[in-house]
């Protein structure tokens, strides 16, 4: 549903099924994929929406992940960059090691509520996939910082592994925002 | 001791010379004098972080789009910021250019300080981030200027520790 958006924008994943399932729909050189340093992928996001203000950029991030940096949150609230679409999706669980609860199961923690609450105003809250290809676009149209939390199932790919060494990923990704800069300039 | 405003001139136009577009700090005491400098300077954008291993990813973001961009934190946010600094940065090869304050070392008189000043360079060689001591104002510009030029050309975090002798006004 997300995938057609997402060809012409810098996009950083998280690891895990966030990143092998973007991967197996068909890698593109705009794709980052975080595959480590959990909880930074809204931070690369800041610092590619500040420096790219041509750029929509989009983050696809997850419960366990931004658990880890909550004041990610606060920091993007205080800078507001209007061209960052930061997704978040909340399967309640750190699937990827073996499907432990995240703090998110039990319903108490609410993620959505704590973004509104660091002061972030476009913040989307969806559980069902019409909702939130309806926030999706929204958020994509709107220009301005906008959070979607969704909650999805637990489920992840049957298999790992992507033909695509890190710095490989590193390197094309950034030849790629290079030369969209350059398109632009001429 | 106070800050040393004549120096803190002189390690922000060393910033500025070194022609970064962007800076991310948790500011802290040493950090101060530099940090108002950076909120009245247009020409650099400055990013508080609420907690220093979200810098490690600003920079990230920031060298993908082609910006040079400088990291100013605290030693104790150096150690905060570590598996930022080995599973982005190390792990694909992003340089960092980090100037970190280094409290805790000779002369300081805080308990709470020490245990993060004995450690940080053990922690730096430990990583193999390559680092250099700031201590002569004569001089920082230049190694500002080195530690960006070491930290693109080599894809690695470096780090320039900003000393007591730098940061705070002589007796």
């Amino acid at each position: 549903m997300l995938y057609p958006e997402l060809h012409d924008k810098p996009v950083v994943t998280i690891m895990g099924a966030c990143a092998q399932e973007l991967y197996d729909l068909g890698h593109r050189d705009n794709f980052f994929y975080l595959q480590h340093a959990m909880g930074l992928a809204s931070s690369i996001g800041l610092g590619l929406a500040t420096h790219l203000p041509d750029e929509r950029v989009v983050v696809l991030d997850g419960d366990g992940s931004v658990l880890m940096n909550l004041g990610t949150f606060a920091t993007l609230a205080r800078y507001r960059p209007r061209n960052l679409v930061h997704v978040v999706f909340d399967n309640g669980s750190l699937l990827s090691t073996g499907g432990f609860d995240s703090h998110t199961t039990s319903g108490l923690t609410d993620l959505a509520g704590i973004a509104r609450a660091a002061g972030i105003e476009h913040v989307a809250a969806v559980d069902s996939v019409v909702e939130f290809g309806e926030a999706a676009v929204e958020a994509f149209a709107r220009n301005d910082l906008g959070v979607v939390v969704a909650k999805v199932a637990a489920v992840g790919p049957s298999h790992y592994g992507m033909d695509l060494h890190l710095p490989e990923n590193a390197f094309r990704f950034k030849r790629w925002i290079a030369s969209r800069k350059a398109a632009e300039a001429r | 001791m106070s800050v040393s405003y004549e120096n803190s001139k002189i390690v922000f136009q060393g910033i500025k010379d070194a022609g970064v577009s962007s800076l991310s700090a948790l500011p802290e005491t040493w950090l101060g004098l530099l940090l108002q400098q950076a909120q009245r300077d247009s020409d650099v954008t400055l990013i508080q972080v609420a907690k220093e291993e979200e810098a490690i990813g600003i920079a990230a973001g920031a060298y993908f789009a082609g910006e040079r961009h400088i990291l100013l934190m605290q030693n104790h946010g150096f150690l905060a910021a570590i598996n930022g600094v080995v599973s982005l940065a190390l792990l694909y090869g992003i340089p960092l250019c980090m100037l970190i304050a280094l409290r805790g070392h000779w002369g300081e008189p805080y308990p709470w300080h020490t245990r993060g000043g004995i450690v940080t360079e053990g922690v730096l060689r430990a990583l193999n981030v390559p680092f250099e001591y700031a201590r002569d104002p004569k001089h920082v510009g230049r190694q500002i200027r080195e530690a960006c030029t070491f930290a693109h050309s080599s894809l690695s975090p470096v780090a320039l520790l900003l000393t007591r002798d730098l940061m705070e006004e002589a007796l």
